[in-house]
């Protein structure tokens, strides 16, 4: 039943970045994440996500209260946020959420306050898709290792 | 006035990016890679690290320490970021350039915006090479023929008996990361390059979608670049 449960899992989880990747919201940048993480750095791609959400939080509230909650509208520093947000997204290969940065950019670059909203909306809303998305892959990663470690015990040290 | 210390086999690396998520990428490649790495966030503290500081007037002052007697800050390339805050890499790589203790030191420049103008101005000014971010493992492997060049420059004698072994613990250790099925006999540079972009470190995710595509070996700028 564990040795079943193992392979279900792994089924979900490449349906899962199937999808992903099909919407567009990944892309091949997010799997040479997984190429640079071995037994010397178990945790990486974990730790560049975590990173990635942390840092985009940060930003995303910065541009919000640029646009929402100061009076005059510094569309200079908007952009700088952005900057840093499309560098980071583009590298973990968040594609979908670095093209609704780009458009954002794009509307600040034109001192567009209607379109600046609009693209922060859009954006917020895909930052909690993929968020979302991401936690779901590692909860499937972690069942499914802890499956396949239940499944063969003789790999596990601590016997 | 050869390498002093046997040990340090591996290539020391200056990684400049002002993004954090960016600095724990490069690092990750480069030491998956076998080489030694150093980041700092800006072109100041590069600058710093590399010994060089200014005068007053701008003229830089040789390095306080020479290379050959600090083991540890002997860097044997720089790889930095174009776009950042107060001295971009551009800034960087004229100032490393200007020196005449540090000039020799190859510069790569990474980019996340192609710009064919800003990818020129940079190859003109001495980068050895211009890397559109994401950087990819592969893209690192067009590093080592640049660094076994400035070996050979640097101490012929030595490090032409050296060398061979080099070549062979880099492919061992590369090996090392990629278990490979069957046991295969060391390929050759050109195709280990190839074997790193169809066998790279597997994790279970990659092997359901389809192989990446493997067209990044080949330079991308074959009018621009300059081709080893």
């Amino acid at each position: 039943m564990l040795g079943l449960g193992s392979d279900l899992l792994w089924a979900d989880m490449n349906r899962l970045l199937r999808l992903l990747f099909h919407e567009g919201v990944l892309d091949e940048h997010f799997l040479q994440l997984h190429h640079l993480q071995d037994e010397s750095s178990p945790n990486f791609v974990s730790e560049v996500i975590n990173m990635y959400f942390h840092e985009s939080e940060k930003l995303l509230n910065n541009l919000r209260s640029l646009l929402i909650h100061t009076h005059t509208h510094d569309y200079n520093k908007m952009g700088i946020h952005l900057n840093q947000l499309i560098g980071s997204s583009s590298s973990i290969g968040a594609k979908r959420l670095t093209t609704l940065c780009l458009a954002f950019r794009a509307a600040t670059h034109h001192s567009n306050r209607p379109g600046c909203l609009r693209a922060l909306e859009m954006l917020e809303h895909e930052y909690c898709y993929l968020k979302n998305k991401l936690h779901e892959l590692f909860h499937i990663e972690q069942q499914r290792a802890l499956a396949a470690a239940a499944r063969y015990p003789l790999h596990n040290n601590n016997q | 006035m050869g390498m002093a210390a046997t040990e340090s086999q591996q290539f020391h690396v200056l990684a400049v990016d002002d993004s954090l998520i960016d600095r724990k990428l490069i690092e990750r490649l480069l030491r998956t890679s076998s080489y030694q790495v150093t980041t700092v966030d800006s072109g100041t503290k590069a600058l710093e690290f590399l010994g060089l500081r200014e005068n007053h007037d701008g003229t830089p002052n040789t390095p306080s320490v020479s290379p050959n007697n600090h083991q540890e800050v002997e860097v044997n390339m720089v790889i930095t970021d174009y776009c950042m805050p107060g001295m971009t890499g551009y800034d960087l790589l004229k100032k490393i350039k200007e020196s005449s203790s540090l000039r020799n030191i190859p510069v790569v420049i990474m980019s996340s915006e192609n710009v064919p103008s800003r990818i020129s101005r940079c190859l003109e000014e001495g980068a050895e090479e211009f890397f559109l971010k994401p950087v990819r493992l592969s893209d690192l492997n067009r590093l080592k023929p640049h660094i076994m060049k400035r070996s050979k420059l640097k101490d012929e004698d030595q490090k032409q008996q050296v060398i061979p072994e080099k070549i062979e613990n880099l492919l061992e250790v590369q090996k090392q990361h990629q278990p490979q099925e069957e046991a295969q006999p060391q390929p050759p540079l050109e195709q280990q390059q190839q074997n790193n972009n169809n066998s790279n470190k597997r994790k279970s995710m990659e092997q359901s979608l389809s192989p990446e595509p493997t067209d990044r070996t080949r330079p991308r700028y074959s009018g621009i670049a300059t081709v080893v």
